[in-house]
């Protein structure tokens, strides 16, 4: 399939956001007190509170690894968070696969060799929602792993980057995901900003190989500015 | 013009050459002792220093493996936890509750991710009869400050009753504190818990799972949590013991 970029109408985006500006950011650790980690994590008009929970007792009892405790997210959008339809209740297809593809974008820094035979579970709630959800899931979820007291090699960082028409545009919001003009991509991407790997690359749209490259760069320079986030996030709950 | 081009050249690879030289010295701490640092942070360059508790290297660099306060012991870089559950340990004096009586001892809940195993060969010094009734010792529900004598690697965990000071709990009640605030708690040889029992004229006692019992008169036990929290809420910053022993006596004073 041929990809038309010829007419170059997206010149502007919305509020006069630059086309590498995230939307604004507010990052807290320890919002919900009863969880053993939890943090808070907002992007824009989208809204991420993550709790931990463990490592714990892990039953049914089939569902244990001997070798090393389990880690088990649940990503879930509340029915009144998105600015379109009611979103029913529980669980849906969609969140089961955003929930899969967390556990493993967050399992590659966490060692539970210390816990077999445990779980660590995180939950996500997402209150207001407007693109980029499993993105600030995954962020806040892995400041909140941090704050539980893990053993974690780095913090997971998490951003979409993708492109409206011929722009590569960083922090997607609703109007670009719903771009008609042109061709649009969504790529959420999750990143070890200190070890300079990929835990997650997705896609929706169409891209080609060159733009795919310029967008993992631009992906890990925003990591690299959402990791210094993170920390100072997690530092300002211990700050004497 | 080619000789101007290759002159430019020429300088700009010897300013390469020059920001290569320009290395930090082996063994330089990129932190200070006691600053608070976060997973994936980088700690020490060079191979002189060592990674301790908590740490990793990662080449010529140590790296934080976990949220946690950077501490020096001699070479070596460890970091000191701020969070996180308890995990059984031999030795340790741990508060548990019993919350199952099966033929050959009590399961107990110990506040870790991992129940402990109470035998009866264990339980008591005196010789308990073949089939007889396992609950006319410990009742589910039950508290007991228990030993842990064993932790496997696959964590299962076997406690004794035989020590001294080792008993059920009765009366009195039990409160959860974060585990790793249980030094700061007991203090300096029990300094801390020692001045929070004369306050307040009650038994209490401190298991290292971060559950405590506390026993005596109500309003003085209720004094006693209180002065436990504020020792929990304010066990990073300095002075401690001062303002713990200002709370005491002011309370001491309010209930006269």
């Amino acid at each position: 399939m041929q990809l038309k970029v010829n007419k170059m109408v997206y010149k502007e985006r919305l509020l006069g956001r630059k086309f590498d500006e995230t939307r604004q950011i507010i990052a807290k650790v320890g919002v919900i007190p009863r969880a053993d980690g939890s943090a808070y994590f907002r992007i824009g008009n989208t809204w991420a509170y993550a709790a931990v929970y463990g490592p714990r007792n892990l039953h049914p009892k089939f569902l244990q690894d001997p070798s090393k405790g389990i880690l088990r997210c649940n990503y879930n959008m509340m029915p009144f968070s998105s600015s379109g339809e009611r979103v029913r209740p529980g669980g849906s297809r969609r969140s089961k696969e955003i929930s899969l593809v967390t556990v493993k974008a967050l399992s590659p820094v966490l060692d539970l060799n210390e816990y077999p035979n445990s779980v660590v579970d995180v939950f996500i709630e997402l209150p207001e929602t407007e693109a980029g959800s499993r993105c600030a899931g995954i962020t806040a979820a892995s400041m909140a792993l941090a704050d539980a007291g893990l053993l974690m090699k780095d913090l997971v960082s998490a951003v979409s980057v993708g492109r409206v028409d011929d722009k590569i545009v960083v922090d997607l919001d609703y109007s670009e995901e719903a771009y008609e003009d042109g061709p649009v991509a969504d790529i959420p991407v999750a990143m070890m900003p200190n070890h300079n790997t990929i835990t997650l690359l997705q896609m929706d749209g169409l891209v080609s190989k060159d733009m795919l490259k310029e967008v993992l760069e631009k992906a890990k320079k925003v990591c690299i500015q959402l990791y210094d986030i993170q920390k100072n996030a997690l530092k300002e709950k211990y700050k004497v | 013009m080619n000789q101007k081009e290759n002159n430019e050249e020429n300088t700009m690879e010897i300013e390469q050459v020059q920001k290569q030289e320009v290395k930090v010295a082996p063994g330089t701490l990129l932190v200070k002792e006691k600053d608070i640092v976060a997973p994936g942070e980088r700690l020490a360059q060079g191979f002189e220093i060592l990674p301790g508790m908590g740490t990793y290297r990662e080449k010529e660099h140590i790296v934080a493996g976990r949220l946690g306060l950077v501490m020096l012991d001699g070479r070596t870089i460890k970091l000191i936890p701020l969070s996180g559950r308890y995990l059984p340990k031999k030795h340790d004096s741990i508060i548990a509750k019993v919350v199952d009586v099966n033929m050959n001892g009590w399961r107990l809940e110990t506040n870790s991710p991992y129940q402990a195993m109470l035998s009866i060969k264990e339980a008591t010094a005196q010789f308990i009869e073949r089939g007889a009734d396992l609950t006319q010792f410990y009742e589910i529900g039950d508290y007991i400050i228990c030993k842990i004598v064993n932790v496997t690697s696959q964590k299962l965990v076997d406690v004794t009753m035989r020590g001294p000071g080792l008993r059920k709990l009765k009366n009195g009640r039990v409160i959860e504190v974060a585990a790793n605030k249980v030094p700061r708690i007991i203090g300096k040889q029990g300094s801390m818990v020692t001045m929070v029992k004369d306050a307040t004229k009650c038994n209490i006692i401190v298991g290292q799972n971060g559950l405590i019992w506390i026993e005596g008169q109500p309003e003085n036990e209720l004094m006693a949590v209180q002065s436990i929290k504020k020792i929990q809420e304010e066990s990073h910053m300095s002075g401690l013991t001062e303002r713990i022993k200002a709370h005491l006596e002011k309370n001491a004073a309010k209930s006269e």
